[in-house]
């Protein structure tokens, strides 16, 4: 885990003290509310439909267990008691009051963790794949050259007061599961011919009203060239991206309009500019910020607990076929808390469930947690005897539920219940799908099955890239749910097809029940995902499942 | 009138030769600063880059290209910035910042002398081992 530095605490200290300064400009009127907008934007703040809302930065979803008990007491000391987890692995806090978030900020920073650029139209947050450092697939861990990235991108001169937000996302292993392909610039560890590790640069990706999917600008950029090659990129597109309507300025419309060609010409004549002034110096702070990350020492113990817990206990058993992955070590596993029980809003965590995920990691987990942006919890390392135990605890405090990768586990953004931009309600919609199935008990028959819902065109629950993706609208002030099917957020990357006319609110479940009787019927065999099934057979089935009566209008 | 900002406070403004003649461009925020390189002739000292609005931060990325580009003259951020971009300006390369008597008494000197520390808890020095991102 990367320890903050002398230097990384004096600028957030600064930082904070500038902030505070800030809210007191304002309440004075040196600043008026269209200049401290984009100020508190940058430091995490932003104005929700019933109050503020301030989101905090999880690097590369990456946490210890002193951190992890810093966001409990911040959900308790200054918020409902409750925190949030998004699908850019940052936390927000629905409640606070604006004359205490620079205390909620001085909070954070004692344990190294701001709020800096979660927000506002600057470089975002920068992701990561959430089972870096344990994956069996991993190439190389990304999270170092992502807090190479966060530290470069930091308060960076250029780019604080862009045309629109850049959000940037790393991957290291040969699955993707950060969703490189919809990120503004995707990092991917690659090795050349050679056998030197590189990265794979990736630009104009993106959700949204308009969907996009990543194209390759460079096959191989070498390690030392990383940083100026990004600069180079986020520095052409700050100075052409268009500026005269805010649905236009990302830069997937920038590669769209341009071409991936012409970007690339611009691109590499600016990097040539900016190369020289690295001297090496980021490379030798990379190699530091790389020691932080040096694995654990991973402890070798039988298995003979899990072996037996496993054979004797059937909720157990469901449990680790759905929540474990394959840790490079075998006989450790990686789990996946589900932030996804059956009725519950995705993403949401009491402060008592963060404490209970701190002790585990503390206890078991070689004090590591990861937030994914599928909104759920990790605990990266944990050997395979310790799995029964955990599992007993997780039960006791609503953390237990065996769903992950399955119906219920659903991206969901907070919908019209929280957000100013909503257009329709997503958190009520995600709660009665889960339900639904679980009471059907037919989730673990279905297997893999990404739902996303988003509540309004921006695609903040990633509803394109959902297998069923659902998009709440407004129809003349009544709620109104598009589905699309087919698309994938892995390096297959498809945006989903819409399937036709929306459905109201109350008909949005059984519809989504049609669609998964129709995949249980047309499958191959059980072992055929909905995705391959859907790749397979194409639409029509499940047109016909959801609109039965234009089928009969036909005939 | 406006009022020029360094990191020694407000100060009037020293440049006399205007914006008219061959020694100084005044120049928008949409500027090409690609194309730019090539209109700046050797007897130009002044460069002053509009900021529309202070959302508008094009003029922080033409500095600094200019900058890269091998301009070693005065560099002006003018127009709306806000004493929480004096920082950024320096950083990318200005030596100033002008702005109108109505937003330097909205946000006074002292607002302002707050940023004169830019060359502190910079990380683009720290990547580049020392030197600000555009030097």
């Amino acid at each position: 885990m990367y320890k903050y530095n002398d230097f990384d605490t004096a600028f957030l200290a600064e930082r904070n003290a500038q902030f505070r300064a800030q809210v007191e400009r304002r309440i004075d009127g040196s600043l008026t509310e269209d200049e401290f907008k984009p100020l508190r934007l940058m430091n995490g703040l932003y104005l929700q439909l019933h109050a503020y809302m301030l989101r905090v930065a999880i690097p590369y979803g990456s946490l210890n267990s002193a951190q992890m008990n810093t966001l409990a007491l911040l959900a308790e000391k200054w918020d409902k008691g409750y925190g949030h987890f998004t699908t850019r692995q940052n936390i927000q806090y629905n409640w606070p009051k604006l004359s205490d978030v620079p205390d909620m900020l001085d909070a954070l920073a004692e344990v190294g963790m701001h709020a800096i650029q979660t927000s506002g139209n600057t470089i975002r947050n920068v992701t990561a794949d959430h089972f870096a450092g344990a994956a069996a697939d991993e190439i190389e861990d990304p999270r170092p050259i992502a807090e190479l990235i966060r530290q470069w991108s930091t308060d960076h001169p250029e780019f604080q007061f862009m045309g629109r937000k850049f959000k940037i996302a790393v991957g290291g292993a040969a699955k993707d599961r950060a969703v490189l392909k919809a990120h503004d610039l995707a990092v991917r560890v690659v090795q050349n011919d050679a056998g030197e590790t590189g990265y794979q640069i990736l630009i104009g990706g993106g959700l949204g009203r308009t969907p996009m999917i990543g194209k390759v600008i460079n096959d191989f950029v070498p390690r030392a060239d990383l940083l100026p090659y990004i600069e180079a990129v986020v520095s052409v597109w700050n100075q052409i991206g268009r500026r005269d309507n805010k649905y236009k300025a990302r830069i997937k419309i920038t590669v769209h309009e341009h071409g991936i060609d012409d970007i690339r010409a611009r691109v590499d004549a600016r990097f040539a500019l900016i190369r020289p002034t690295f001297l090496g110096a980021d490379q030798e702070l990379f190699s530091e910020i790389k020691a932080h990350f040096s694995a654990p020492k991973f402890r070798a113990d039988s298995t003979t607990p899990y072996d037996t817990a496993y054979k004797a206990d059937p909720v157990f058993r469901a449990w680790a076929d759905t929540n474990l992955a394959d840790h490079r070590v075998s006989d450790h596993a990686i789990v996946t808390i589900s932030i996804k029980k059956h009725g519950a809003t995705p993403g949401d965590a009491s402060a008592e469930q963060m404490r209970v995920m701190a002790t585990l990691a503390a206890d078991y987990g070689y004090d590591e947690l990861r937030i994914s942006h599928e909104q759920n919890v990790i605990l990266p390392h944990v050997h395979k005897s310790d799995l029964p135990a955990i599992h007993a605890k997780l039960k006791q405090h609503g953390l237990g539920t065996a769903n992950i990768g399955l119906i219920s586990d659903i991206i969901a953004c907070p919908g019209m219940d929280y957000c100013a931009l909503a257009t329709a309600r997503s958190i009520p919609v995600a709660e009665q799908i889960a339900t639904r199935f679980d009471d059907l008990k037919l989730e673990h028959d279905i297997g893999h099955l990404q739902i996303k819902i988003s509540g309004c065109i921006n695609a903040c629950g990633h509803h394109h890239v959902g297998h069923i993706g659902i998009l709440g609208l407004d129809r003349a002030g009544v709620e109104n749910y598009q589905i699309t099917l087919g698309g994938d957020a892995t390096w297959s990357a498809a945006v989903g097809e819409r399937a036709g006319p929306g459905f109201a609110y109350d008909e949005i479940v059984p519809a989504v029940e049609r669609i998964v009787d129709a995949y249980l019927s047309v499958r191959d065999t059980a072992e055929e995902t909905f995705l391959e099934t859907y790749r397979r057979v194409g639409m029509s089935p499940f047109k016909a499942a959801l609109y039965p009566e234009a089928i009969k209008k036909v005939a | 009138m406006t009022v020029i900002i360094t990191d020694k406070g407000f100060g009037p403004d020293t440049w006399t030769l205007g914006y008219e003649g061959d020694t100084a461009l005044d120049l928008p925020s949409d500027t090409d600063p690609v194309q730019l390189s090539e209109r700046i002739a050797a007897q130009v000292q002044m460069i002053r880059i509009a900021f529309p609005s202070f959302a508008d931060g094009r003029g922080f990325t033409i500095a600094r290209h200019l900058r890269l580009s091998g301009y070693k003259g005065h560099l002006r951020a003018t127009g709306h910035l806000i004493a929480d971009q004096y920082a950024m300006a320096r950083r990318s390369g200005f030596d100033d910042v002008e702005i109108s008597d109505e937003l330097a008494a909205r946000q006074p000197e002292n607002q302002w002398l707050a940023r004169a520390n830019w060359q502190q808890n910079d990380y683009q020095a720290r990547m580049r081992g020392g030197s600000p991102a555009a030097a």
